[in-house]
């Protein structure tokens, strides 16, 4: 019972982190049709300037915030150039998105080197929780419920506000919204913003659990993924469900099968295509 | 036209023959390897080229049967004896075709940007397979203790003997891929390409020609799997990971989609470029991902498209200001959007 209920927190606690990457990722492609294969880079590149920040006497939540901002430059940056005049072609934008990902790998090896380092949680939530029989990390428990907190305030996001409504809009119809007068190119803007900064400051609250070392960003893509295919890409609900069943299989995985742990994954995901193409939350398109 | 096809097949044999006496001009062994290594990918990257270029699927799952047959090669060897070329051949292929069954069954249930994402997971899943399942694929360490087997009598440990053979490898796959590109079940291909709505009301069973074409790509790209087992004598995690399936697509895109020659000259600069990059500087993988975006944004045909460009001007300049050549990639008919 103990077994079941540690594994499931732990899993819990990865899938929040995952959901840093899939909520951008999915609004992303969502609004623009971007699959945006930097996303993990983004995760890995703000990690390492989280780490930077805390070693020159940051505190931790506000490196996260600027390490977010600094990922966030990086992204627009990206956007401007060379993105967004792909919107109505999805391969090319993927294509690029892979050349920006594979430098973005390379330029976090030259930056910061190819040993693996360890982030310290913030000191606050340094210790352990006790729960009944449980001995859970405080941090690991903050995370689960920033988590849900950053799924909550972007679902508000998307429904509440006239942003949001721009967004619903573009989805649904960008042609339509355009025609209606709509600036949706500022939408396409804030999103990726949104996006990047999601990937970098989660990086930074992620890597207290992942550490930050070259190969972080390809070993979360596929995992990031396999969200996205299970919850269903572009629905924000289901990068968030998608996450906490990636986050608990993949972590019941490695404790009951260590050997075939990342071959786990594959049994949703594959019930997921074989039953659901569309995944749990996504519209048929 | 006659002479035209006489002219490129004459020009064809004499690049074969110059290609196969390679090992006889004293050039350094390292060269010899290096080209070795671009007739290997060649066949990785022009049944890609089958994928992406004529029926209009970009897979990422490349690398998992490229590394699948390669690990099967291995496990052969090694732990069921079994070294023998054609047999452990046909087993390697037939389980790639297996796999490449099960992938192209889940992958194609999605559309567009969804099969490609799906073929990406799947590709990390079987990486995983082989990091993690250390018992039966030596994990990070990979299998090594197997040789090069005799194939008809011919000892291939030589690099130069190697090399020939790989090249004849290489052939027979091109001449394969180019007959079935032309063939009939080639043009339905590029129908599904370009119109699958249109093809799908014609009567053409879409998924399937798609499902067929994504296991054939499969089993050419376990022969280039087998081939890279024979050519290191060791396989490794790295030969079914993401960077591979990258570096595969890149040689594609690099060298011009849809042309089968083309991912071959891909292959030979992704090879060359990329060692003699890394034997100048660290940053070789930046410079590489560099000119990937650069072909993207600047020449979306290609090396192919590039030459067909260069040889338009300097024709246009012997002729005089002649009349407007085509264009390199003519737009299917009737616009890009569906019917």
């Amino acid at each position: 019972m103990t077994f079941y209920a540690q594994n499931a927190l732990n899993g819990l606690a990865y899938g929040s982190l995952l959901f840093m990457i899939a909520a951008g990722f999915t609004l992303i492609f969502g609004l623009m049709r971007i699959v945006n294969i930097a996303q993990t880079a983004f995760f890995l590149i703000g990690a390492y300037i989280g780490l930077m920040l805390l070693h020159a006497g940051v505190p931790f939540w506000i490196a996260a915030a600027l390490a977010g901002a600094a990922v966030m430059a990086a992204g627009l940056l990206i956007y401007r150039v060379f993105l967004h005049r792909y919107h109505a072609d999805e391969l090319t934008a993927l294509l690029l998105t892979l050349g920006f990902a594979l430098m973005l790998d390379d330029l976090a090896l030259a930056a910061w080197g190819g040993d693996p380092q360890s982030v310290p949680p913030p000191p606050a939530f340094a210790s352990s929780v006790q729960l009944g029989p449980l001995v859970f990390p405080a941090y690991w428990l903050t995370l689960i419920v920033l988590s849900a907190l950053v799924a909550a305030g972007l679902r508000l996001l998307e429904r509440r506000t006239m942003l949001g409504a721009v967004i619903r809009a573009g989805v649904d119809d960008e042609e339509m919204t355009r025609g209606l007068g709509i600036n949706i190119d500022r939408a396409f803007y804030v999103v990726f913003a949104l996006g990047a900064f999601l990937a970098g400051a989660g990086g930074v609250l992620g890597s207290p659990i992942t550490g930050a070392y070259p190969g972080l960003d390809g070993d979360l893509l596929p995992l990031a993924f396999a969200v996205i295919i299970i919850g269903g890409i572009g629905s924000l609900e289901g990068a968030y469900v998608g996450s906490l069943i990636i986050g608990l299989v993949s972590t019941f995985g490695k404790a009951l099968f260590p050997e075939l742990s990342y071959f786990t994954i594959f049994v949703p995901v594959a019930a997921i295509m074989a039953l659901r193409p569309q995944g749990l939350l996504g519209r048929k398109r | 036209m006659t002479g035209r096809r006489a002219l490129l097949v004459a020009s064809a044999a004499a690049a074969a023959a110059l290609a196969a006496a390679v090992p006889s001009l004293g050039l350094p062994q390292y060269y010899i390897s290096l080209l070795t290594q671009t007739w290997i990918f060649g066949i990785a990257a022009m049944s890609l080229d089958l994928l992406v270029g004529f029926t209009g699927l970009v897979s990422f799952a490349q690398a998992a049967f490229f590394g699948t047959s390669a690990y099967m090669i291995a496990v052969l060897a090694t732990q069921y004896h079994l070294v023998a070329f054609w047999p452990a051949l046909g087993i390697a292929l037939g389980t790639t075709a297996a796999l490449a069954a099960l992938f192209g069954l889940l992958a194609l249930r999605g559309e567009g940007v969804t099969f490609i994402i799906i073929t990406l997971a799947l590709n990390e899943i079987v990486w995983g397979l082989a990091y993690q399942w250390v018992s039966v694929s030596g994990g990070d360490n990979g299998i090594a203790g197997f040789i090069r087997p005799p194939v008809f009598g011919l000892d291939l440990s030589g690099t130069a003997a190697f090399y020939r053979f790989t090249l004849a490898a290489l052939l027979v796959c091109l001449a394969l891929l180019a007959a079935i590109v032309r063939s009939p079940f080639g043009l339905v291909l590029r129908g599904v390409r370009d119109r699958p709505r249109r093809m799908a009301a014609l009567g053409y069973a879409v998924q399937a020609f798609r499902y067929a074409a994504f296991v054939i790509a499969a089993v050419f790209t376990g022969v280039a799997g087998v081939l890279f087992a024979y050519y290191n004598e060791f396989v490794g995690p790295v030969n079914l990971s993401l960077d591979t399936a990258v570096q595969v697509l890149i040689m594609v895109i690099l060298g011009g989609v849809g042309t089968l020659l083309g991912p071959l000259a891909g292959a030979a600069v992704v090879v060359f470029v990329s060692n003699a990059l890394s034997n100048l500087t660290q940053r070789w993988e930046l410079i590489l991902g560099a000119i990937y975006v650069a072909i993207l944004l600047f020449a979306r045909d290609g090396l192919v498209g590039i030459g067909h460009r260069v040889m338009r001007v300097l024709g246009a300049a012997a002729r005089g200001a002649g009349p407007a050549a085509r264009p390199v990639m003519s737009p299917p008919p009737g616009g890009r959007g569906e019917p």
